[in-house]
């Protein structure tokens, strides 16, 4: 077979799409350059019938930005519609649109249904309404859906940890030597050194990061909710000490607590698992002073919530906590069914660590300003329990900043993730994990590049997806 | 004031006592002293000759009794063979009477750093040396990064929604979603590689612990500067567009004080106060950038040591970087707490 | 520099000036052919409830709707100059030169990283350019002029660094440092306590005729308006809807909703059984859901369908009159003088059995002195000072006093939020004044409710009404099953009048008004008999007030409730207490029933409290007794008596007595009580500080 080019039949679009990018490009630093240079038209302008279009060279180069912005998407959309059609034909960009169809058919079913029903879903509705928000949640959504979709082995070309003979480095579009029956032909994004997939290690590395990032982060605010909330509340001796320890755990260098504790050496004194013990268990807590707080006037009910909800949290959480052969090994083995490798849990447990104090501050500042509240006054005044005022009247008060940082946290973590890859930290060596991508393809990177560029193109576009999800959902929360 | 400063001190002394401790057990912890035994013993060594030799090199005592020890608050051990005494403050093996002439006490508070087995040098000088090139780079970095990310902030938010501000905006959100090794990776591809042929710059760093210029020092600068700049320009960019909805500033524009004016009068003093905070917060982010960026451009200093020593489980080097790095932590969140205090009139005098 | 001589027309002339707001889905007009114009030297009142548009005249004028405001239509001249044609320069001369503008916030409106001279200093610098040093003169000058004590130390000084009072003084200051001929003042004393407000607002009068400034002076309050302006402007939803001097308004008004207001509000002689107020109906319309035709159509005793309704209603001049106009189609054919339509009368009800007895009830805080930089000085506050009192079934007892009086803090441990000192508090002969409220039973929780102050804030924004009065029923172990709470839910409902579907609601899409009534639903859910109602129709609008304190006063008649009325505006408790109790940081200075405490012989600080509180009647007469200085900080409080620092009366007392000793409470007649030195002749020669005018 002949190796693939980078656009195939459809390199006659390419002329076009770089007029384009260059007109955008210079329009934008037109429009820029106008906005310093002339002044801001006066606020107050009397005009008949209210707004109006005038014609400045402002509005002109506005106007010019939009043109190019339009025309350049277009392009863009052809590039990917004719792909879809084309295949392989239309070179590597083609060949990569096809391979995504199925993340493409989930986003246009995902945006066209909450378009649809965007007023109905309350802030992830509103959130359709912000152009910014809706680039963010689409960048978002194409990677959870590529992680999902490549966890079932649905998008990638080959076995991400395969090594094909004389791929080795090889440049994108590459051909296999001596293809399978109903093995796909190229290596579309050229083999790394080892002369693996790189589009497909790409691929499976979104599923690493959906895997743990979003479930990490959720912990992590369990902790910091369940410890903020009390501290903010309360203040006095209580938040002294959980702020001192907080801050003492803010002052670590972070990079410095991972070479610390994401070791073999750690993972086997069981560490670990002590400090998944302890974390894991604030849902539970979480959770039980939740339902208990709620309907402590109303005993049968509150019994009744409490064994519906925690004794399947009790037994995820003894399958999770316990492992065979290692120091906390309670449950017998037929119980034990689900399976950690240490080296996950420890990664999973620090990533917990590490972002649960910020959490916590973030929560007691706004406990600290939301107790002030007159609705808190009455819930007292009534004679509620601290818990319940703190779990039903702060909290859901509170949740507008708490969901735009979640989504800044996933972020984060997303990042912290990479930075242990990126050392080798934790993960096994083999994995296709972006961050220890990175790292492999670095070394080489003065002579190749294409190992290293997409799982670090991956790594941005999905941070920066969930940074620009997160503006949307502030302003949409500001709006209300 | 000066109650405040000595509070704050002692807090600081105590965490920085807190974190030494952990630090200290998690390096101390048994299977990190197996390992130590089998690479300075030999690597078949049998369970019990690894009991042994930490014996004779004191790890069996208790934890508090090694970080005593280790801070310079004990005595260091002593233990006797049939060849000599040997000891944590005694060079070689001694005779007893030859022993009683070392000092008793020798830890970190006696200048003591030990000595690293990775580098076979005095963990005191590597640190000092490796200390020296870092703070270099984070010189060049705070220099760089700070004053352009307060310019984009206070640009951004004087005039919220305008041109200026939406551009501003996007490049600050861009920057903060690139972590160092992805910015830093696509620096080199672009600008040192042979292949695409931008060779502006060069791709190692190493030549600049000697001899910094320009071409090997600023895409390392860049790199780290970058990512916290994001961060600190939106910080700025919200305190700004917060001043500049605030009602003193409409009574400031209704007083007839020009824009440029009221920016600089009235806005910026106001608008720094948060910020300031999240610059001084951002030290420990900054150190993990540093490790990164000295990682991937081959720079020799305290971060490349930090990954070092920890690769090859280098102990006492491992908790002489703790202690620095932490320190710097701490000392940077004192200057805060301070420069808050004396930055916001509200507080200062009350 | 007299930059009035090279004109002599009208200072501000506004004319058929519209404003809108635009947002992404529609314009929002929020001023509609508005007009009003101000002569040299003249006060202008601008008077209208919240959302009427009043503050965006004012914003107008300056020109500074923000991003989204736009005048878009009419005029507004400024000396006979257009201010919109004007270029930003011209504009940036004007502003803060010609024109000048106070605010509501004081704290708010200055720069807190600044010294005060600095902001001061800057008004001269950039319009006059004079020298730093002539500035700084100037400066000292208008400090002095607005009364401010030691003005080299205050220009010296920061904002937080003073209180409230003197803070608005500054920004008076700031205002008149070069001599404006136009000053608009918005709302320029809300924030501010009554007898503060009292001495701020005659500054502002004196020092508008010392300067010769034109005002034109924003407020919601009627009275304040009455003593301050020449005329008036009432508007109603983005409309002027009448115009005039104050003595016709006033006394012979031509719009009915000016009529409705006047009825609305509690003036003297009002009382809750024999002249009940007359609340105005309805809510007021949102910008974007206005009616067509006569805004007020709809609330209005006098509509006429297929007249009012219809198209747009212009301003109609009153014959007769000097400058008198009204927005009314029927202004001509109503009978202004038609005796007012009573409401219900009721029976005064008896008070029953004494609930709640205080005893000698005292609770001190400590606190670090200096909270940020710690150390050792603890310093103790007084917040209440031997409370002794009774109440009893079916009363209402006022608890008067302004900010930092104790009130606030009596109502928490009473309600066991907090534990006292020392005393009692007996709550049917059982002591409950070291009992926290966790260690309460229901009973005695369900018993004692309040109700709060900020309509905004009383409701848990992300829990739908019927939701949070469920919970308040659960809590209070009222209802069996949860279809029996639901029932006594919608019957709450019911009971404050509002409709069974508000169940289902979030409380953002409730007025504050609506808000109000379900906060006293759930205080009444476990049937309280004690309530403590802690200012709770102060946040709202007059025409909602009246219907708020109607509901308050019918509950409690039928409920039998012992209500205890925390509030700082006497006409109000006038209106609806029995017995009035006021404090003074932390002291009962005056306790006794409405007649007693209303009438001579007055407690001094009871005396300028009735003195400061301004009454929109023309026919009262009202003795003036402007109080020096501020409430002093219940952190520091003077030695003696607590108001001594303030008191007019205090050479009456021999010997320096008031500033070493406490004085004792002395009873004058039938359970009349005050905590004063002074001697019986002196306490008889007071005078009534309000009269009716003779006629």
């Amino acid at each position: 077979m002949d190796p693939l080019s980078w656009t195939g039949k459809i390199a006659f679009l390419d002329p076009f799409l770089f007029l384009a990018l260059g007109l955008l490009a210079a329009s934008v630093a037109v429009w820029v350059l106008l906005s310093i240079v002339l002044p801001e038209d006066r606020a107050i302008n009397v005009t008949a019938g209210g707004a109006s279009l005038s014609s400045g060279p402002r509005d002109l180069a506005t106007l010019a930005v939009k043109a190019a912005l339009m025309a350049t998407t277009a392009l863009l959309l052809s590039y990917l519609v004719l792909g879809l059609i084309m295949g392989t034909g239309a070179g590597i960009v083609g060949a990569i649109a096809q391979q995504f169809l199925p993340v493409w058919i989930a986003l246009v079913l995902l945006f066209t249904l909450s378009i649809r029903y965007k007023r109905r879903l309350g802030l992830y509705g509103k959130l359709f309404d912000s152009p910014i928000g809706m680039i963010g949640f689409g960048l978002v959504m194409f990677w959870v859906f590529t992680g999902i979709f490549g966890a079932f082995d649905l998008i990638i070309t080959h076995d991400p940890l395969a090594q094909v003979s004389g791929l080795k480095n090889k440049v994108p579009g590459t051909a296999l030597r001596n293809p399978q029956e109903g093995d796909f032909q190229w290596y579309l994004l050229g083999g790394d050194n080892l002369a693996r997939d790189v589009f497909s290690r790409m691929v499976k590395g979104a599923w690493e990061v959906v895997k743990i990032a979003p479930l990490a982060t959720l912990f992590a605010f369990m902790v910091g909710i369940t410890l903020g909330l009390p501290a903010g509340y309360f203040g006095g001796k209580l938040d002294t000490f959980l702020s001192f320890l907080a801050n003492l755990i803010l002052a670590f260098p972070v990079i410095l607590l991972f070479y610390l504790l994401v070791t073999p050496e750690i993972v086997q004194t069981g560490l670990p698992q002590y400090m998944a013990i302890v974390l894991f268990a604030f849902p539970l807590i979480f959770f039980y002073v939740l339902i208990n707080a709620r309907y402590r006037t109303q005993p049968a009910k509150n019994y009744l919530w409490l064994a519906a909800v925690l004794l399947p949290m009790l037994i995820l959480y003894l399958m999770v906590v316990n492992e065979p052969g290692s120091k906390v090994n309670l449950l017998p083995a037929v119980l034990d069914r689900i399976d950690i490798p240490g080296g996950i849990l420890v990664v999973f447990v620090s990533v917990v660590f590490v972002n649960s104090p910020t959490v916590f501050r973030i929560v007691r500042g706004l406990a600290m300003d939301i107790k002030t509240r007159d609705y808190v006054a009455a819930a007292q005044t009534r004679g509620e329990r601290p818990w319940y005022i703190m779990l039903w009247e702060v909290l859901p008060n509170a949740r507008g900043p708490l969901i735009v940082d979640f989504c800044l946290r996933i972020g984060y973590t997303t990042i912290l993730l990479g930075t242990l890859g990126f050392f080798g930290l934790g993960l096994p060596p083999e994995s296709p994990d972006w961050g220890s991508t990175i790292n492999e393809g670095r070394k080489l990177l003065a002579i190749y590049l294409h190992p290293a560029l997409p799982p670090a193109f991956a790594l941005l576009s999905m941070v920066l997806g969930l940074n620009l999800l997160a503006d949307g959902l502030r302003e949409e929360s500001l709006k209300d | 004031m000066g109650l405040f400063i000595l509070r704050r001190s002692g807090v600081m002394i105590l965490t920085a006592l807190c974190l030494t401790f952990i630090v200290f057990s998690l390096t101390n912890l048994y299977p990190n002293l197996e390992k130590l035994a089998k690479t300075q013993g030999n690597f078949r060594m049998t369970d019990e000759a690894v009991a042994s030799w930490l014996d004779k090199n004191g790890y069996s005592q208790p934890m508090a009794v090694k970080y005593g020890q280790w801070l310079g608050v004990l005595p260091g051990w002593t233990y006797d063979s049939d060849d000599g005494v040997t000891g944590r403050c005694i060079v070689g093996v001694v005779t007893e009477t030859e022993a009683g002439e070392f000092p008793r006490f020798c830890g970190i508070l006696q200048g003591d750093w030990g000595h690293s087995t990775v580098l076979q040098k005095d963990v005191s000088d590597v640190v000092w040396e490796r200390l020296g090139n870092t703070l270099r780079l984070m010189g060049w970095v705070l220099l760089l990064m700070v004053p352009s990310a307060l310019i984009i902030g206070v640009l951004a938010g004087m005039r919220e929604g305008s041109v200026t501000d939406r551009s501003l905006s996007t490049v600050s959100i861009l920057t903060t979603a690139t972590p160092e090794y992805v910015s830093g990776v696509v620096f080199i591809a672009i600008f040192t590689s042979s292949t695409v042929g931008l060779k502006w710059f060069k791709g190692s760093a190493t030549a600049a612990t000697e001899n910094p210029t320009f071409e090997n020092f600023f895409l390392p600068v860049l790199t780290i500067a970058l990512y916290g700049m994001g961060y600190i320009a939106r910080m700025t960019r919200a305190s700004m567009t917060e001043v500049m909805t605030a009602q003193y500033i409409r009574t400031a524009r209704l007083k007839g004080v020009s824009f440029p004016k009221i920016v600089l009068k009235h806005a910026l003093r106001n608008a720094l106060i948060a910020p300031f905070t999240v610059i001084m917060l951002q030290f420990p982010w900054l150190l993990n950038g540093v490790v990164i960026v000295e990682t991937l451009f081959n720079y020799k200093g305290f971060g490349w040591i930090l990954v070092q020593a920890a690769g090859n489980n280098d102990i006492e080097l491992l908790l002489a970087i703790s202690v620095v790095s932490v320190f710097v932590v701490l000392v940077t969140q004192l200057i805060s707490d301070i420069g808050y205090v004396f930055l916001n009139p509200r507080i200062r005098i009350s | 520099m007299n930059k009035l001589s090279d004109y002599d027309g009208p200072v501000l002339e506004i004319d058929k000036l519209s404003i809108s707001f635009f947002t992404r889905l529609r314009e929002i007009p929020a001023v509609m052919d508005f007009s009003v114009s101000v002569q040299p030297g003249e006060a202008v009142g601008l008077v209208g409830e919240s959302g009427c548009g009043k503050s965006t005249v004012a914003l107008g004028v300056m020109q500074d709707l923000g991003k989204n405001g736009r005048i878009v239509g009419g005029s507004i001249k400024f000396k006979g100059r257009d201010l919109a044609e004007m270029s930003r320069e011209e504009l940036r001369d004007i502003r803060g030169n010609e024109i000048a503008m106070i605010y509501q916030e004081p704290m708010a409106s200055l720069n807190p990283a600044m010294k005060i001279g600095r902001q001061l200093m800057e008004v001269p610098m950039i319009h006059e350019g004079v020298s730093e040093k002539e500035a700084h003169a100037r400066a000292l000058e208008v400090v002095t002029d607005v009364r401010l004590p030691d003005p080299e130390r205050m220009l010296n000084s920061y904002p937080h660094q003073l209180s409230g009072g003197q803070q608005q003084r500054i920004v008076i200051a700031m205002a008149l440092m070069s001599k404006p001929s136009l000053l608009i003042l918005d709302e320029p004393t809300t924030a501010l306590d009554v007898t503060v407000e009292a001495a701020v607002v005659e500054l502002v009068r004196d020092l508008g005729k010392k300067y010769g400034t034109s005002m034109l002076f924003i407020s919601h309050n009627l009275g304040l308006i009455l003593e301050t302006c020449d005329r008036l402007c009432v508007m109603y939803s983005g409309e002027a809807v009448e115009r005039g001097s104050i003595a016709d308004v006033f006394d012979e008004m031509q719009h009915p909703y000016t009529q409705a207001l006047f009825r609305s509000i509690p003036l003297p002689g009002a009382d809750k059984n024999a002249h009940p107020l007359v609340a105005i109906p309805g809510n007021f319309p949102l910008p974007h859901e206005r009616p067509p035709g006569c805004n007020f159509g709809p609330r209005c005793d006098y509509f006429e369908a297929g007249r009012c309704d219809q198209g747009q209603i212009q301003m109609a001049d009153v014959a007769g009159n000097d400058r008198h106009a009204t927005r009314c189609l029927r202004y001509q054919e109503i009978d202004w003088n038609a005796p007012i339509v009573v409401g219900d009368q009721t029976e005064k009800t008896k008070p029953g059995e004494v609930v709640l007895k205080i005893d000698n009830l005292k609770k001190y805080y400590e606190v670090a002195a200096n909270a940020l930089f710690g150390g050792g000085v603890k310093k103790v506050v007084k917040a209440n000072e031997t409370l002794s009192f009774e109440a009893r079934e079916s009363e209402t007892l006022a608890i008067v006093g302004e900010s930092g009086c104790g009130k606030s803090t009596f109502a928490k441990v009473l309600m066991g939020l907090e534990t006292a000192t020392e005393g009692e508090i007996l709550l049917d002969g059982k002591n409950i004044e070291q009992t926290a409220i966790e260690a309460r039973n229901t009973q005695t929780v369900s018993d004692v409710q309040m109700v709060f102050q900020n309509p905004f804030d009383t409701l848990n924004p992300s829990m739908t009404v019927g939701r949070q009065i469920i919970r308040a029923l659960e809590i209070f172990d009222i209802g069996d099953t949860d279809q029996d709470r639901k029932q006594r839910m919608l019957e709450l409902l019911d009971l404050v009048k509002l409709p069974r579907a508000f169940a289902e609601r979030m409380p953002r899409q409730l007025s504050g008004g609506q808000k109000q009534r379900v906060g006293i639903a759930r205080a009444f859910s476990g049937g309280a008999r004690i309530v403590v109602a802690d200012e709770p129709v102060s946040a709202l609008d007059v025409s909602v007030q009246a219907a708020v304190t109607d509901l308050l006063m019918e509950i409690q008649r039928t409920e039998k409730t012992t209500l205890l009325f925390i509030s700082h505006d006497l006409s109000i408790v006038r209106y609806l207490s029995d017995r009035v109790m006021v404090m003074y940081l932390g002291h009962v200075v005056e306790l006794g029933d409405t007649d007693q405490v209303f009438s001579p012989p007055y407690h001094p600080y009871t005396e300028a409290l009735l003195s400061a509180v301004p009454i929109a009647d023309t026919s009262i007469e009202k003795e003036h007794i402007v109080l020096e200085g501020d409430i002093p900080s219940a952190m520091d409080p003077p030695s003696g008596c607590p108001f001594q620092t303030r008191c007019r009366w205090k050479g009456e007392v021999a010997g320096g007595l008031c500033d070493q000793e406490v004085p004792p409470t002395r009873t004058l007649e039938a359970g009349h009580q005050i905590k004063c030195h002074l001697s019986d002749e002196v306490l008889e020669r007071m005078q009534p500080v309000i009269k009716l005018a003779a006629e």
